[in-house]
């Protein structure tokens, strides 16, 4: 498995391929469309996180001090963002999650390019990860 | 140059670029845009007419009250109102709703009474009253709207009972783009001694509004949908309706007297203009009315029918697409389109255009009882204005088909 810092530095490098944002929400809509299917039983309120626009559930489970993220979203661009959260956080310690500062997301330029609504939707989702890692340590 | 270019000219806003894209606004139910007549007249009172008004004896107090006073009697001009004082100055339709809501309720709504407001009301034309009710323990009760969002008028006289002291209907709604017909309300109402109040925020913009010839009691705009400076607005009201209704806030010029043991209460229409007025804002309803006027030009008007047409025939023989206020003919709908694509999430939809340049609107729009009715969690609204044009809504089409297969994947 590559190291967190690699996997970061990965999604920073193929986001940054392209120079139009209409080709960035592309990617984004591929990634949302490729995300594993979320089971519907799993949609459930307490997997909803607040403070988005769309509804967006995520799901992490514990395997010995790793912890795995599933999640689905109504709006496939949000989804699109979710995938490509847990596509690096999936899998990882707890330990190492919550000590990330999660700044290869500004990296991204997405906070910019979303309305503030939808920034406070994406600062929700990073919040929920690296609440969930602070939970299990 | 068309005449259409030459009034975008007067739009500054109209001129700018998104994305390294020209901007095309569709987000006009929303805000519309300025004209240089109404920014000029904003900076105008900061610059030169900058006192507060009614009070002071010097000068400059003297020419910002002529300027202020002088929007009124241009209001009043406008909706063809019979007294200057049936015309109050708001910060908003909002504004003006809560006002009769408190003051028209203080004095009229009792225990028990009702209060009848339409199923596709701005959630400012619901909670006002969900608080009155609150306040004085009257019901609220519902005029709803069929599948197609057009009022159920036909229900109205079976809803209308002797405890009914006012009925609140929008002119159009800013969901379904509809335009209701307010003087058929007003006749089954007034037949049966209850007022009607309209919101007329997207009325204001798209109709002739005389508010005589529609015998509402009651009309509330803001000044911002309809070209002039935000935060101003308007309410109309009967005068023997406001005489009788007590102030809504107090302090600044709505006094007579004011003695520890009470107070009294000024005149119309101060009495329902507490504190420091919005001095360089509400001048602008007059350029902003004028524009209204000039906007409804014959080739204004010609863009606007063509527009319509090309926007209704697409998005109703789209089978992906469902249309929301299904009008039986054109002239029954403003240029405002809210609907849904199939299996595409409306927030989706509006990101993609907004990254082509389009400024749309999803999402509940403030009418979260209709999005309800409909059994939707939001839609999709495009709302143009008489300045925008045909290609823009050609634009539009192709933007969205294109918007569509990108998010269908």
């Amino acid at each position: 498995m590559k190291s967190l810092q690699e996997a970061q530095a990965e999604v920073v490098a193929d986001f940054s391929m392209y120079d139009e944002w209409l080709d960035k929400y592309e990617y984004l809509i591929d990634l949302g469309h490729n995300l594993e299917a979320f089971p519907e039983e799993l949609k459930t309120e307490d997997r909803l996180i607040k403070g988005c626009q769309s509804r967006v559930w995520l799901d992490a489970t514990v395997e010995g001090d790793r912890l795995f993220f599933r999640a689905d979203s109504d709006a496939i661009i949000t989804k699109g963002i979710i995938s490509l959260l847990i596509g690096v956080y999936s899998g990882r310690t707890a330990r190492e999650i919550a000590e990330d500062d999660f700044s290869f997301v500004d990296k991204l330029g997405l906070r910019e390019n979303l309305s503030p609504t939808r920034a406070n939707g994406l600062a929700s989702m990073i919040e929920t990860l690296r609440r969930t890692a602070q939970n299990q340590l | 140059m068309t005449q259409i270019e030459k009034i975008r000219q007067e739009f500054p806003e109209l001129g700018e670029q998104v994305y390294g894209k020209a901007l095309v606004y569709l987000d006009n139910a929303a805000t519309s845009q300025r004209p240089l007549s109404v920014i000029r007249k904003w900076t105008e009172m900061s610059e030169k007419y900058n006192a507060n008004l009614h009070r002071a004896v010097h000068r400059i107090a003297d020419l910002a009250t002529s300027e202020y006073e002088a929007t009124r009697d241009a209001v009043q001009t406008y909706l063809n109102a019979e007294f200057r004082e049936e015309i109050i100055f708001t910060s908003g339709a909002t504004a003006s709703l809560n006002l009769v809501a408190f003051s028209f309720g203080e004095a009229f709504v009792h225990e028990g009474d009702e209060i009848l407001v339409g199923e596709a009301e701005h959630h400012s034309n619901i909670v006002p009253w969900q608080l009155l009710c609150l306040r004085k323990g009257a019901v609220l009760k519902v005029l709803p709207v069929d599948d197609s969002g057009r009022l159920r008028v036909d229900l109205l006289p079976g809803l209308l009972t002797p405890r009914t002291k006012l009925v609140c209907v929008a002119h159009i709604s800013n969901v379904l783009g509809l335009v209701n017909p307010v003087k058929e309300i007003v006749n089954i109402c007034h037949s049966k001694n209850c007022p009607v109040l309209v919101d007329g925020a997207q009325g204001i913009v798209h109709e002739r509004v005389d508010v005589r010839e529609l015998g509402c009691d009651f009309y509330a705009f803001s000044g911002h949908k309809v070209y002039a400076a935000p935060g101003t607005g308007v309410l109309y009201g009967r005068r023997a309706l406001l005489e009788q209704m007590p102030p809504y806030m107090g302090g600044g010029e709505m006094i007579g007297t004011v003695r520890w043991s009470g107070s009294t209460w000024a005149p119309l229409p101060q009495k329902f203009e507490a504190g420091t007025q919005n001095i360089a804002g509400t001048p602008t309803l007059r350029p902003a009315l004028e524009m209204a006027e000039a906007l409804r030009c014959e080739a204004a008007e010609a863009e606007t029918d063509a527009i319509k047409k090309l926007i209704l025939n697409k998005l109703q023989s789209d089978p992906r697409i469902r249309l929301y206020g299904v009008p039986k003919t054109p002239e029954e709908k403003i240029p405002l389109f809210s609907f849904s694509v199939e299996h595409i999430h409306h927030e989706d939809l509006a990101l993609i255009l907004d990254k082509m340049g389009i400024a749309v609107r999803s999402g509940q729009m403030c009418a979260e009882p209709l999005m309800d009715r409909f059994g939707v969690t939001g839609m999709l609204r495009v709302s143009f204005a008489p300045y925008n044009t045909v290609q823009e809504a050609e634009y539009f089409i192709t933007s969205l088909d294109r918007a569509i297969k990108m998010l269908e994947g």
